[in-house]
């Protein structure tokens, strides 16, 4: 970098996007990577609590119970899931991750009596084994799906779409498909895989309805049924997973992760998590069916204030998925230097597709995937959790709430008028709801 | 009825009358039964069978023998769209017409169909096979993957990644199997082409752009 001061730096045409010109002018091909979308936008982070003072009084920190408890699925499942914190882990396939990394998840998820969700590969029997709790992916590509591993998860979910990409689908480069993810897909060894991005049976909500007819048929109507999509029209995609019969609604904003995929889907499709909570509460209440068919926010998590905050705008759990990874070790500084070497930075490595993480992560590579020790790495996420959980309970006793499901809009102001018109809470130190 | 038919006790012949147009119908199956039902079939009729037979004696609706494993699913009339989807394993028979996005992302059943297949027909199928007595709609096998598709009517606009191919001696005794399995009606065997993936698009390559 120059240190030339009198240079003045292009907004329109600074450095990265001249590298991005550079890069598509001379391979032809669209950028494709993982992880979420790097772009500032409005998030929780433009949201504070107000707390308690003269009209509300608090609860003692250290004394005063806050429960965290959920349950999942009681509209029409025989077998509701029931969780001891409301913060899951998102679905991420075998395949994108090594099979040490899916154990480690579900070793950490277990600890906190909480579930794991399968991806885009169906389900490893050491996932299984591993997750107490464990919701099966029916996603559109239907790898590995098969009746015997609907009826031993605890949950379905009917995945519409996700955060990373509305209206895309899975993708999961030749380096990656190793002799089991291709058996397991029952693809070729080594070839490009591009999943669908529709259902290949069902292509609208009335469809949809009797899909997840059959699902509860084939299990004995036990099975929470699930509906994710990926935000883009969180208002109405909710209202129509309500009336297709959905036990619970995920909705994952854009700042939620993938394994792989273009670069100009990551950035540009989709709408912020913040807003997306908003309408998805809106159509539920709508409905009159909030807190009836829960709420799961996903997309861009990272701490227990965002799920207190997920939570004060009526989500009734969300879900990690990047946030996971980094707990389990993904971009750890011990690995700086080889991630040096592949052109990125401990902190920066996005290229999930390349199957080359010198984390262990996500790759399939047989040496690699050694550096995650399962118990040690499913520790460390159980740790992440708990504290995730205790910063959120914090939160809510601090607004007077004796569970964190009390916590609700009106402890809210946001420090940005777009958080504020987002959120639909009033701008910090106003009444004022932009909208409203 | 599912119930009754996911957990037989001593009965292994059931016979369903009067379905009219029932939803996910016999759906879910796991035992070595014969279920005959008498009239047209709803949407994902025989869902995810496995190991029983079933007979639809009439026309089925969308999804029939979706993602089936194992049996046989025999539908006498036509089939609505996306029969036999993602199926892995099992036979499945139509004796009238399949619609669109028959065996759509097959991944290892065979497909007899006696009359003519809709548009998409084996769209992203991985394995498995298709046999087609009669003409195949458009975008026939387009990416289609590592399965492989015989047809005896016309099949003039196949979908990208899609080829016709030579029929040597072991296609010609794979289709004899598949047509004696299904119960099919006597042809010469030589009036069926053979079609499959060319795989370039394997990989992708910017050269292919315009077939993505």
């Amino acid at each position: 970098m120059s240190d030339n001061w009198s240079l003045k730096e292009s907004h329109t045409f600074n450095r990265r996007i001249i590298d991005d010109i550079r890069r598509a002018a001379k391979t032809g091909l669209y950028r494709i990577r993982g992880g979420g979308a790097k772009r500032a936008v409005p998030s929780f982070d433009d949201l504070v609590f107000l707390g308690a003072s003269m009209s509300r009084y608090p609860l003692e920190g250290y004394r005063e119970h806050c429960g965290t408890e959920v349950t999942l699925g009681a509209r029409y499942a025989k077998k509701p899931v029931r969780l001891k914190i409301p913060i899951t882990i998102a679905g991420m396939s075998f395949g994108s991750l090594s099979a040490n990394a899916k154990e480690a998840l579900g070793r950490g998820a277990s600890a906190m009596g909480t579930s794991t969700t399968t991806g885009d590969g169906g389900m490893t029997t050491e996932e299984r084994e591993h997750s107490q709790i464990l919701v099966y992916q029916y996603l559109p590509s239907r790898y590995g799906m098969n009746p015997d591993d609907l009826r031993r998860a605890d949950a379905i979910e009917v995945v519409v779409g996700q955060g990373a990409k509305p209206g895309g689908g899975g993708m999961l480069l030749g380096q990656k498909i190793s002799a089991r993810v291709a058996q397991m897909r029952d693809l070729p060894e080594g070839i490009d895989q591009r999943s669908a991005c529709r259902h290949p049976d069902w292509t609208g909500p009335d469809d949809l309805a009797i899909k997840i007819r059959e699902l509860r048929e084939i299990t004995a109507w036990e099975k929470p049924i699930y509906v994710k999509c990926g935000a883009s029209r969180p208002y109405y995609d909710t209202l129509l997973a309500v009336k297709a019969g959905a036990d619970v609604v995920v909705m994952d904003g854009m700042q939620g992760g993938t394994a792989a995929t273009q670069e100009v889907f990551i950035e540009h499709v989709g709408i912020p998590t913040l807003a997306a909570v908003r309408q998805a509460v809106a159509a539920l209440k709508e409905a009159n069916m909030h807190r009836t068919v829960q709420l799961v926010v996903a997309g861009g998590i990272r701490s227990g204030s965002d799920v207190a905050k997920a939570l004060a705008m009526g989500a009734d759990a969300v879900s990690v998925g990047t946030a996971a990874l980094i707990a389990i070790g993904d971009n750890a500084p011990q690995y700086d230097e080889e991630y040096q070497a592949l052109g990125s930075a401990a902190g920066f490595w996005e290229d999930y597709q390349d199957g080359t993480d010198p984390a262990g992560i996500t790759t399939q590579d047989a040496e690699l995937m050694k550096r995650v020790n399962p118990e040690a790495a499913g520790r460390r996420l159980a740790n992440y959790l708990r504290v995730l959980t205790m910063e959120a309970q914090t939160l809510a006793r601090a607004n007077g709430k004796s569970h964190v499901h009390n916590l609700e809009p009106e402890d809210l102001a946001a420090v940005t008028v777009e958080a504020a018109a987002m959120a639909g809470v009033p701008l910090a130190g106003t009444n004022w709801v932009p909208g409203s | 009825m599912n119930r009754r038919l996911q957990a037989p006790e001593k009965v292994t012949d059931f016979r369903i009358l009067r379905p009219q147009g029932a939803h996910t119908l016999a759906c879910g199956l796991n035992a070595p039964l014969t279920v005959r039902i008498a009239g047209h079939v709803g949407y994902y009729c025989a869902g995810m069978n496995k190991q029983a037979t079933v007979i639809i004696e009439g026309n089925a609706g969308a999804g029939v023998a979706e993602n089936m494993m194992s049996g046989t699913v025999r539908v006498t009339g036509d089939a609505s769209q996306s029969a036999g989807a993602t199926a892995h394993g099992g036979l499945l028979v139509v004796e009238g017409n399949a619609a669109a996005r028959c065996g759509i992302s097959l991944k290892g059943a065979d497909i007899v169909v006696f009359g003519d297949v809709g548009h998409m027909s084996m769209f992203m199928a991985q394995r498995g096979r298709l046999v087609v007595f009669g003409d195949a709609g458009e975008a026939l096998g387009d990416s289609i993957y590592e399965a492989r598709i015989y047809v005896r009517g016309k099949a003039d606009k196949l979908g990208a990644d899609c080829v016709q191919k030579d029929m040597r001696d072991e296609h010609r005794d794979e289709l004899r199997e598949l047509l004696a399995a299904a119960g099919a009606p006597e042809v010469n065997l030589d009036d069926f082409k053979r079609y499959g993936s060319v795989r370039q698009l394997y990989h992708f390559n910017i050269d292919n752009a315009g077939a993505y």
